[in-house]
């Protein structure tokens, strides 16, 4: 355990990433297997156990320190990790035998829930409170040491001399501790096959498409589509499975059943997953919200609001990769495939766009499509191959405006992580009046939009303007105005304010604007409540 | 005995410029430039320049001296630790300074007025610290105590076990130069002598910054060994594998950029926090805390054993919270002007 502490910890404080993966090649070629797996897999977040996660840490913390004084402490260190590894009471016994980092793995990963707190409480007592952070890590996850998984697998790539899209493919077809990897990377094995594996694809991002991109880029080359507003997807269907998986690789196909049964052609296709109504149409995205996180659909909401397919790439057919073939060859691929029209699954219509005026018309036309179904144009260039990651100048996106609110800031709280002791989330609200007095409703919080320079001038602000306080949360003078950038709005009872926002952020800071000139409650509903 | 007629919520009031006792018309650490001010050690977040009448111990007031020049008061009261004097305007005040063990010249501040006794700990610690008196816990009805590191999160290791880390990386990395981030009063010097003291013998070099201080140091008995400017070192290549001690701010500055192979190092209670240290660019992140951790406020608390405990800078939540358990009356006495994550 203390080797990889060590390695977590040096990776942890290491500035350079030319150190931090010069840090992680030299572990690599000295650890064992299969310890040096297992801490790959931790890296890239792929290491999860049913009885050792977050919550396991924070009820064995909470049998052995005062609830108060540890809520105060993780509020200050913004980590619970960390809060766990200074607030456990250090109880060495003589005979402990530190365990090694794959059997700590190994254990959690075969015993019951009893033996694990044991183990667990065990270790945590003996160990020092550094190796306790790394410790702990192993369960709750979010070992954030700056190495992106991306950036990960560019390591691997360099330990094993081979190009990092030959890891990037094979990723998600192998698992934790990677041993037919490490055999394959240090030449001792062929490449592991993976091809009749039901697994992930990575997928291929686009950049928005902005002022300057405009400019730039040959429309005639491009084929616009419509961006829907539902959630991106993979499709897997092969002859020996098939599968939905988030744009992160998840598998979600339990929670649409009503989904996995549309799917009758073998091969790997990018969609846009979305409700639908009755009729067949496509339905909004507020109500695929209502689906969304639903690990088990009931069969009456699969019902009221069935979920299908808006189909628009494909990588694989036959087992045949087609990510090298241009998009345009891709796309009659599919229309080959997809001819005949079928219930909830459609094919992506494609057009071409004239001119810079054609495009911005387009858009706004787009999105006019009844509630916003489409929040937007993809452009993606004709001639390119399907490229995993987000290169540059092939996909771009081109969103509807956000909608804006200029909103009072209320009650600010600490950020976690990066952020730990920064003020950095903050609740926001617009006038109202409530029995013939003017005062603030909060309608959402904000966490982003804002640089690092201006984080600090808020962090500052917020301490020197604080009236009040509720645990963790300050109450602060109602003199700030931000300028809420958001996608949508809807009502919702759960809220004072009888609405909530979709991915609110802050656009601007308004230091100039007095609150009392921020937007009120009603003309925020006249506005953006339908 | 506290009564109706002596209890301090009657004569001490926490206003904007600093706590102020009434009947001897005098602040405690005035951030604002008073006629009578008491001050408990030289950081600049608790003794200012321009007051009238100083009290303090000789120590800080040489600290004072020399950041704020010699007219940094009107008029300057030297005490020692124990030394008990009459303040008060109409009746007695008694004023006593006594050992607080955060720097050279810090002091606990007891006010005794109307048999009602109140200890102002001003910053205090109670680790070993080889550059100042350590703190005594001196009787009282009200312990006004500071609370900058009061989570059950912050334990202080040894300054020892710390240097240790340094000297482990000074041999791990023998090519880069390590560039300590040091307060220049206090921190500085602790973070020598604790270098001596593990037998580190060859040179360490110093920020512009730190000089005066050391000197001062110096003139009160200290000895550091051999103490090189960074100014006047040529070739900055010898600085490789030798310990560098500068002001936090000059750590990623154009300062240091002159410095070769920089490893950046923190040394403060702050920097057992990890995204913290991180925050600030630190590499080796070194706990040397000026202050009380959660077990040390604790302790000096019960030891005190006072009839109330008031709180003040820093989590007051967490330490009234626990003093509440504990059987305390306690609450939090809000003064401005202290950024409460500060760092010293």
């Amino acid at each position: 355990m203390k080797r990889v502490a060590e390695l977590f910890d040096a990776l942890y404080f290491t500035q350079s990433h030319k150190s931090k993966s010069h840090l992680l090649r030299e572990y690599l070629a000295t650890a064992p297997d299969p310890e040096r797996g297992y801490v790959i897999a931790m890296l890239a977040g792929e290491l999860n156990f049913k009885y050792f996660k977050r919550n396991t840490i924070k009820q064995l913390m909470l049998e052995r320190v005062d609830e108060t004084l540890f809520a105060l402490s993780y509020d200050y260190i913004g980590e619970m990790s960390e809060t766990v590894a200074h607030l456990w009471p250090s109880l060495p016994d003589e005979d402990f035998v530190a365990p090694l980092f794959d059997e700590v793995v190994e254990f959690v990963q075969s015993h019951n829930k009893a033996d694990i707190d044991t183990f667990l409480v065990r270790c945590l007592n003996n160990f020092s409170p550094s190796i306790r952070w790394s410790f702990i890590k192993i369960g709750t996850g979010g070992l954030r040491v700056g190495l992106s998984a991306r950036r990960l697998k560019q390591v691997l790539a360099e330990y094993g001399n081979c190009d990092v899209a030959e890891i990037e493919q094979l990723w998600h077809g192998i698992s934790p501790p990677y041993l037919e990897l490490f055999a394959w990377l240090e030449g001792r094995s062929e490449k592991p096959d993976i091809r009749d594996k039901i697994v992930f694809h990575p997928v291929m991002l686009a950049h928005p498409l902005l002022a300057d991109d405009i400019a730039k880029i040959d429309l005639s080359q491009y084929i616009a589509e419509y961006k829907y507003d539902g959630i991106r997807i993979q499709v897997v269907n092969k002859p020996l499975g098939k599968a939905l998986f988030s744009r992160t690789g998840d598998d979600i196909s339990h929670s649409f059943p009503d989904v996995l049964p549309l799917l009758d052609t073998y091969g790997v296709f990018d969609a846009e997953l979305l409700a639908f109504d009755k009729a067949g149409d496509i339905s909004t995205f507020n109500q695929l919200q209502q689906r969304l996180n639903k690990k088990k659909p009931s069969r009456q909401l699969q019902n009221d609001i069935p979920c299908g397919l808006v189909i628009y790439d494909v990588l694989e057919h036959n087992g045949e990769d087609v990510t090298q073939k241009p998009l345009f060859e891709r796309q009659s691929l599919l229309r080959e495939l997809y001819a005949v029209s079928r219930e909830r699954v459609q094919l992506s219509n494609t057009f071409s766009i004239n001119d810079v005026e054609a495009l911005h018309s387009q858009r706004e036309q787009a999105c006019l499509i009844q509630d916003g179904l489409v929040e937007g144009l993809m452009l993606k260039k004709a001639d390119s191959p399907y490229i995993p990651g987000r290169p540059k100048g092939i996909w771009y996106k081109f969103k509807r405006d956000p909608k804006l609110v200029d909103a009072v800031v209320m009650y600010a709280q600490r950020g976690h992580g990066k952020r730990s002791s920064f003020y950095s989330d903050f609740t926001f609200g617009l006038w109202t009046d409530v029995a013939g007095e003017t005062r603030l409703l909060p309608i959402g919080k904000a966490y982003s939009g804002f640089t690092d320079a201006e984080l600090k001038e808020l962090d500052k602000w917020v301490r020197k303007h604080t009236i009040g306080r509720f645990g963790p949360v300050k109450e602060v003078e109602k003199t700030l105005v931000f300028e809420v950038a958001f996608d949508g709005a809807h009502g919702s009872n759960r809220h004072k304010s009888g609405v909530a926002l979709r991915f609110p952020r802050v656009n601007r800071i308004r230091w100039d604007k007095p609150a009392i000139e921020a937007d009120t409650l009603s003309e925020f509903k006249r506005s953006f409540l339908s | 005995m506290l009564t109706n007629t002596n209890h301090p919520d009657t004569w001490l009031e926490p206003r904007k410029e600093g706590l102020y006792c009434v009947p001897a018309d005098a602040y405690i650490d005035a951030m604002q430039p008073h006629t009578r001010v008491i001050v408990t050690h030289g950081h600049a977040d608790h003794a200012r320049g321009g007051h009238g009448t100083v009290w303090a111990t000789s120590p800080t007031l040489d600290i004072m001296r020399i950041r704020y020049g010699d007219a940094h008061a009107t008029k300057t009261r030297a005490l020692e630790y124990g030394q008990r004097i009459n303040i008060g305007i109409v009746e007695p005040v008694y004023l006593t300074f006594h050992p607080a063990g955060h720097i050279l010249g810090s002091a606990q501040v007891l006010l005794e007025y109307r048999d009602a006794r109140v200890v102002i700990t001003g910053d205090y610690k109670r680790t070993p610290d080889p550059s100042c008196v350590p703190f005594t816990a001196i009787p009282c009805d009200v312990f006004i105590t500071e609370a900058t590191f009061a989570l059950p999160v912050f334990k202080h290791p040894t300054l020892i076990s710390q240097i240790d880390r340094l000297l482990t990386s000074l041999s791990r990395f023998p090519g880069r130069c390590h560039l300590i981030g040091v307060y220049a009063l206090g921190k500085c010097q602790r973070v020598l002598l604790g270098l001596r003291a593990a037998g580190y013998t060859k040179p360490i070099y110093v920020h512009g910054a730190m000089l005066k201080l050391i000197e001062l140091y110096t003139e009160h008995g200290f000895d550091f060994g051999s103490i090189i400017p960074v100014t006047e070192v040529t070739d900055k290549h010898t600085l490789r594998g030798h310990i560098v001690l500068a002001p936090p701010s000059a750590l990623h500055d154009r300062w240091s950029r002159r410095l070769p192979d920089v490893l950046t190092v923190g040394a403060s209670g702050w920097m057992q926090v990890r995204a913290r240290a991180k925050q600030k660019g630190v590499e080796l992140p070194l706990v040397i805390s000026d202050h009380c951790d959660w077990e040390e406020l604790l302790e000096s608390i019960q030891e005190v054993n006072p009839c109330e405990v008031w709180v003040t800078h820093g989590r007051e939540d967490a330490l009234i919270h626990a003093c509440q358990q504990l059987g305390y009356t306690a609450r939090a006495l809000r003064l401005i002007g202290y950024d409460e994550d500060s760092e010293s």
